[in-house]
């Protein structure tokens, strides 16, 4: 409300105080200053010979480039993302309706917490052999645990997003005459809904693990996870120059999803940030 | 229209934490009546309206709205809630958190628009629709919780202590729309206010509650001249006082008859 009545907000950056953008592109400065930092130790550490394995930054970086025109790696890359993108909507259609039963009838919660906290600690890469046991072809196997994997943080963001809805607003709508499903639809669940995003980008980043880890572990049927087994397999500075480049791939994807995601949480949850 | 008969409730009972916030509590309002609720602070007030509300199980007692035994809530029931910043739906905008209760209205989105405006209107918020509720300060949060609980035009509204965060003026503006809904509406209003001269000002009628646990300490007719005005009325000598009157019930103070 002040906003609209006070211009010099609007307008020009009133002294003493940055403006938004000013502080933005400071921000990215500092980001920027850091990747610089860290290139230039790892440059200079691979050419002083530290560590003899290391290939220089520059040829890692250059690697980097030419693997994106390289058919092979674009094609594993893209199979990878696709197993990604292809798990994590199906995760979110089974760990939120789930979330939202064990979050609204305590029985539920009480009868599953024992199961829960089993199957949790253990590591989803752990069940990479059942997995290809149950499912075949492999792609299967690999959607299946990427779902699987992804669905514990957004299950449980869910189920704490929905325990944390303020009483009064659900009593509020009770109080209008609504039932429990109107009430779960309509405050639960849009209540839990920061939560809810935010264990879905935690499962993003894990739907990239699980998918590279399968690759990695079948080999031969495509995926980045593939292709640093070929690349390992290989000998000398190439071979490490193949490894690292896909590692940053890897990076960059995930830093690229996240940031897009976090993008998206501002808008989307404005409300949230008064 | 609504008959509470012996309420009793007791929070946490056997715990170490027990408390008794109603006892034994007798109350009937007539349908279209306007009852004020006064009492000292925690003395049960919100528990009170909580129970009618059924959104609380008293341990004790029946409360009937229109004969039948409130198990659920009841229908055709707004609530304003004390709490009115967190009865808001915040990621809702102020227009949609008034047009949400309509959905049980069976008004298409047209109409749930036209009225949610219209209500916020009432309440001079004609500007607000679009914005969040964190966008408003608490006066404007409580309004539109007022608006939202007008708009739905319900036959038994319960009101806690609904004016609580406004200013002076708007506050008077608020308690003379209250007057009018209930004018043209004829709905049964119960308001729950801790300001005594609003009580004797809105009121048909106000039931003076006691410390904890609450029952009914006094209960006041109003007979003042309708319209009410809020100079005239409150320069009315039975405004002056039934307000004394309340005062000292509130107070637990006897009528000054024995003083020299
Ligand atoms: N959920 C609860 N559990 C335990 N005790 C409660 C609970 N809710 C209220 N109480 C207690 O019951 C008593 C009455 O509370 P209530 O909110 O009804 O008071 P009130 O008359 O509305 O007070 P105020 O004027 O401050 O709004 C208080 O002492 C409070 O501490
Ligand atoms: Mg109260």
């Amino acid at each position: 409300m002040t906003a609209e009545t006070t211009p010099a907000r609007a307008g020009q950056p009133n002294q003493g105080r940055p403006s938004p953008s000013r502080a933005r592109r400071g921000k990215l400065l500092r980001h920027a200053v850091g990747v610089a930092a860290f290139l230039l130790v790892w440059e200079l550490a691979a050419r002083a010979g530290l560590l003899p394995w290391l290939p220089a930054a520059s040829a890692s970086l250059a690697r980097v480039a030419e693997l994106a025109f390289d058919p092979a790696f674009a094609g594993d890359l893209l199979s990878t993302l696709t197993a990604a993108a292809a798990g994590l909507p199906l995760a979110v259609l089974v760990a939120v309706p789930i979330g939202l039963l064990l979050g609204t009838v305590p029985a539920v919660e009480e009868t599953t917490r024992a199961i829960v906290e089993f199957l949790r600690p253990i590591p989803s890469v752990a069940l990479i052999p059942l997995a290809l046991f149950f499912f075949q072809p492999e792609i299967n196997a690999k959607v299946a645990l990427i779902v699987y994997a992804a669905s514990w943080p957004i299950l449980i963001n869910t189920l704490y997003g929905v325990r944390d809805v303020d009483p009064v607003a659900t009593e509020t709508l009770r109080s209008f005459g609504f039932g429990s499903a109107a009430v779960i639809w309509r405050v639960s669940l849009p209540s839990a809904a920061p939560f809810i995003y935010t264990g879905i980008r935690l499962a993003a980043s894990i739907t990239l693990i699980l998918a590279i880890s399968v690759e990695y572990f079948v080999g031969g049927s495509g995926g980045i996870g593939a292709f640093l087994i070929q690349a390992s397999t290989g000998i000398g500075a190439d071979a490490m120059l193949d490894v690292i480049a896909t590692l940053v791939w890897a990076g960059l994807v995930g830093l690229a999803v996240n940031v897009l995601l976090l993008r998206a949480e501002r808008r989307l949850f404005r409300w949230r940030h008064a | 229209m609504l008959e509470i008969d012996n309420l009793t409730h007791v929070y946490g009972p056997g715990s170490p934490n027990e408390h008794h916030a109603i006892d034994g509590l007798k109350l009937s309002v007539a349908a279209g009546e306007l009852l004020c609720v006064v009492g000292p602070s925690g003395c049960g007030k919100s528990t009170l309206l909580r129970s009618i509300a059924g959104l609380i199980k008293p341990t004790g007692g029946e409360i009937r709205v229109d004969g039948k035994l409130v198990r659920q809530t009841p229908d055709n029931l707004a609530v304003v809630f004390q709490d009115y910043s967190r009865s808001l739906f915040p990621w809702m905008s102020v227009a949609d958190n008034v047009a949400l209760p309509l959905r049980r209205r069976g008004m298409d989105k047209r109409q749930r628009r036209e009225a949610a405006q219209e209500a916020l209107e009432s309440v001079g918020l004609a500007e607000a629709g679009r914005k969040y509720p964190f966008q408003l300060s608490g006066g404007m949060q409580q309004r539109v919780a007022i608006a939202r609980a007008l708009a739905y035009r319900p036959s038994l509204m319960l009101m806690d202590e609904p004016f609580g965060s406004v200013d002076a003026q708007t506050r008077e503006d608020l308690e003379d729309l209250v007057l009018k809904v209930r004018g043209h509406h004829r709905m049964t209003i119960v308001l729950i206010t801790h300001d005594i001269d609003e009580s004797v000002y809105v009121g048909d009628r106000v039931v003076v509650l006691s410390k904890a646990p609450a029952h009914v300490v006094g209960d006041l007719k109003v007979d003042l001249p309708a319209p009410r005005d809020q100079i005239t009325t409150r320069e009315h000598p039975d405004f002056v006082r039934l307000r004394g009157e309340v005062g000292r019930l509130v107070r637990g103070v006897d009528a000054p008859a024995a003083t020299a």
